[in-house]
C-alpha cells in the first residue's frame, strides 16, 4: 500500500522535517525521497509505504492537509496505483 | 523513484488539483424487471426495496475509494430500467408514484441523482409509455433527484414523430410546472435519438432492457486537463500534434476512470460495465470544453472552424480512451452543454455561439442541444421541431443525439436563468420564430434511412 506524498509551494525552511514528523507520528514508513525547484517552485515528493498507518485515510489526509496549511504548501497523498494507471502501459 | 518520474507525478497531481481533473461519476445501473407489479403499491415497495438493498454501499465505498487513493470522485449515481415498462403491467397506476418511489429511494441512498423515469418510443407507444410521458411535468416538478429520458427515434426503426410532436408540449408544460424554479424540471428532461442503454451520464442514464441485473458504470471527465495540456503546444503546431496531445491526455483520463471502476467494482461485489470516454465540462473556471476549442486557435467558441475543432477533439479523445479502457459504452465523446461550461456561457453571452451552430456541433460530437435555455414564449411546436432536427442528425450518422432544452418561462432572450451547482447558469439563446407548426402536427413516422440496413 504505497503512496505518494507530494510538496508544493514556495521553499521554507524545515519542510522535510515536518511532513517525515506527520510520518513518524502515523507510523509511516519513508521508502523514497526527492526534491527538486521547478519554475521557482519547491517540489518535494515521497515515497511511503502506508500499509501500518496507525489511522483513518480520512484521518491521514487531514493531518496532512494542516502540515500543509502550516507550511503554506500544498500537500496531497495520492496512491501508487493512480500514477501507474496513468503513467505505465 | 519507483520506475515513475517525478516529472509524471507532478503533471497528475497538477492535473488533479489545477487542472478540475476528476472521475466524473460512479454510476450504478440497476434492473427493475423484477420489480413489475399490476398493483402499483406493491411494485413501488419492491422498487424501493431493490435500490436500496444493492446501492446502499455505492456512496460510502465511492467516498472511501476517493479518499483511500486521492482522487475527486465528484457524483454517485443510480440509472434503473425505463419505468414505463413497469408501468405496461399496472393500467391503473398513477406513474407519479413511482417517481416519488425512485426519488425516495436515491434520498435514503445518498445518491445526487437518478435516471430512468423514462420511456423507449422511437417506433411508437407501448402500454404505460404515453401515460409515463404524459406525467413527466408532474412528475419532475414533485421530485428533486429523478431523471427522464425518453428516446423518440433510432436509426433503426426511424423518428417516431407522434412522439416528437408530444414532447414538445411536454418540455414546455415541465418548464410551467417548475416556473416558480427556474424552470428546473427541464434540467432533468433529455429527449434521445439512438439512446444508450449503458450511459452513466444524467439526465439521460437509464438501464437497458438487454444489461445485467447490476452493475457500476463510470464516467470520466478532464476537460481542464486536455486544455492545460494543449496551452503548452506551440501554436504554429500543425493540427495532427493537437491530435495526438488530446489522445494522450485522454488515455491518463481515461485509465484513472478505469482504476476506479475496478476499484468500485470489486469493493461492490458488482461487475464492471463501461467507462464512458467523455470530456464532461462543469461551470468552474478553465474546465471547459469550449476553452479546449479556443485553445486549438479559435477566438471564441462558435466561430467558424468550431465544428471542425471539435471533430478532432471528440475523434482524439475516444482514441486515447479506447485503449486505456476494458469496455467502452455510454455515451462517449465530447458533451457541450452551453449551462454547464464556463466557455460555452461566455460564448453564448457574446453570440458567438448561436443555437444553429450548437446543432452542427452535434452532428460531430456527443450529444446535442444540451441545457440550452430558450425563450418562455417558444411553442411546443417549435420545439418538436428542433427535437426533430436533432434527432435527424442522429439518425442518419447513426449516433446518439439529444435535446435538453429550457424554456425560460417569463423570460426574454438575454436574460440570464441560475440553476447553481453542476447545472450551473445560462442566457436565453434566441431561437427561429419562424413555424414549423403544419409538419409538427403532421404527426406519423420519418422512415429509416437506408444506414439502417446492414444486413
Amino acid at each position: 500500500m504505497r503512496a505518494f506524498i507530494t510538496v508544493i509551494g514556495r521553499d521554507t525552511v524545515g519542510v522535510i522535517a515536518r511532513i517525515s514528523t506527520v510520518c513518524s507520528e502515523l507510523n509511516i514508513n519513508i521508502q523514497d525521497v526527492t526534491q527538486s525547484i521547478l519554475q521557482e517552485m519547491f517540489c518535494m515528493i515521497m515515497l511511503v509505504d502506508l500499509s501500518k498507518c496507525t489511522v483513518s485515510h480520512e484521518e491521514l489526509r487531514s493531518r496532512f492537509a494542516q502540515a500543509g496549511a502550516e507550511l503554506g504548501m500544498q500537500v496531497n497523498v495520492t496512491r501508487q496505483e493512480v500514477f501507474d494507471a496513468m503513467h505505465k502501459i | 523513484m519507483s520506475m515513475i518520474n517525478s516529472r509524471d507525478i507532478l503533471e497528475t497531481i497538477e492535473m488533479l488539483t489545477a487542472e478540475n481533473l476528476d472521475v466524473r461519476t460512479v454510476t450504478m445501473g440497476i434492473s427493475l424487471l423484477d420489480c413489475i407489479d399490476s398493483d402499483p403499491a406493491k411494485a413501488c415497495e419492491k422498487i424501493y426495496n431493490k435500490i436500496v438493498s444493492k446501492a446502499s454501499a455505492l456512496v460510502p465505498t465511492v467516498n472511501a475509494i476517493s479518499e483511500e487513493y486521492g482522487i475527486p470522485i465528484v457524483n454517485k449515481r443510480i440509472s434503473v430500467t425505463p419505468i414505463a415498462m413497469l408501468l405496461g403491467a399496472a393500467p391503473q397506476a398513477d406513474p407519479v408514484e413511482y417517481a416519488k418511489t425512485l426519488d425516495a429511494a436515491a434520498h435514503k441512498v445518498g445518491v445526487n441523482f437518478i435516471g430512468g423515469f423514462g420511456a423507449l418510443v422511437h417506433k411508437g407507444f407501448s402500454p404505460g409509455d404515453e401515460r409515463l410521458i404524459r406525467s413527466l411535468p408532474r412528475a419532475l416538478a414533485e421530485t428533486e433527484l429523478v431523471c427522464s429520458s425518453i428516446n423518440v427515434g433510432s436509426t433503426k426503426s426511424g423518428l417516431n414523430m407522434d412522439a416528437i410532436r408530444l414532447m414538445g408540449q411536454i418540455v414546455r408544460q415541465t418548464a410551467e410546472a417548475t416556473q416558480d424554479n427556474m424552470c428546473m424540471g427541464d434540467a432533468k428532461l433529455v429527449v434521445f435519438c439512438n439512446a444508450p442503454e449503458d450511459n452513466p451520464f444524467m439526465a439521460g442514464a437509464f438501464h437497458g432492457p438487454g444489461e445485467p441485473d447490476c452493475e457500476i458504470h463510470v464516467g470520466v471527465s478532464g476537460p481542464g486537463a486536455v486544455r492545460a495540456a494543449l496551452a503548452e503546444l506551440p501554436k504554429d503546431a500543425p493540427m495532427d500534434e493537437v491530435a495526438e496531445l488530446v489522445k494522450r491526455t485522454a488515455f491518463k483520463i481515461t485509465r484513472l476512470g478505469q482504476l476506479v471502476a475496478n476499484l468500485a467494482s470489486e469493493r461492490l461485489g458488482v461487475p464492471a460495465g463501461i467507462i464512458d470516454l467523455s470530456l464532461a465540462p462543469t461551470p468552474a473556471v478553465g474546465d471547459s470544453v469550449a476553452n479546449i476549442l479556443e485553445e486549438m486557435g479559435l477566438e471564441s467558441c462558435g466561430c467558424c472552424g468550431t465544428t471542425a475543432c471539435l471533430a478532432l477533439l471528440n475523434d482524439a479523445v475516444k482514441k486515447g480512451g479506447v485503449m486505456a479502457s476494458n469496455h467502452v459504452g455510454g455515451l462517449s465523446g465530447a458533451f457541450i452543454p452551453v449551462s454547464e461550461d464556463d466557455g460555452m456561457i461566455k460564448a453564448a453571452t457574446c453570440g458567438s455561439l448561436t443555437i444553429e451552430k450548437l446543432e452542427a456541433m452535434t452532428a460531430v460530437c456527443s450529444v446535442g442541444i444540451d441545457m440550452v435555455v430558450i425563450p418562455g414564449d417558444t411553442s411546443a411546436e417549435v420545439i418538436s421541431a428542433l427535437i426533430a432536427d436533432e434527432a435527424a442528425i442522429g439518425m442518419v450518422n447513426s449516433k446518439t443525439t439529444a435535446v435538453r432544452v429550457i424554456p425560460a418561462i417569463g423570460h426574454q432572450a438575454g436574460d440570464v436563468l441560475d440553476f447553481g451547482g453542476l447545472l450551473g447558469r445560462a442566457p436565453i439563446m434566441p431561437i427561429s420564430t419562424y413555424k414549423s407548426d403544419v409538419f409538427v402536427h403532421r404527426g406519423g413516422r420519418i422512415p429509416a434511412p437506408m444506414q439502417a440496413l446492414k444486413n
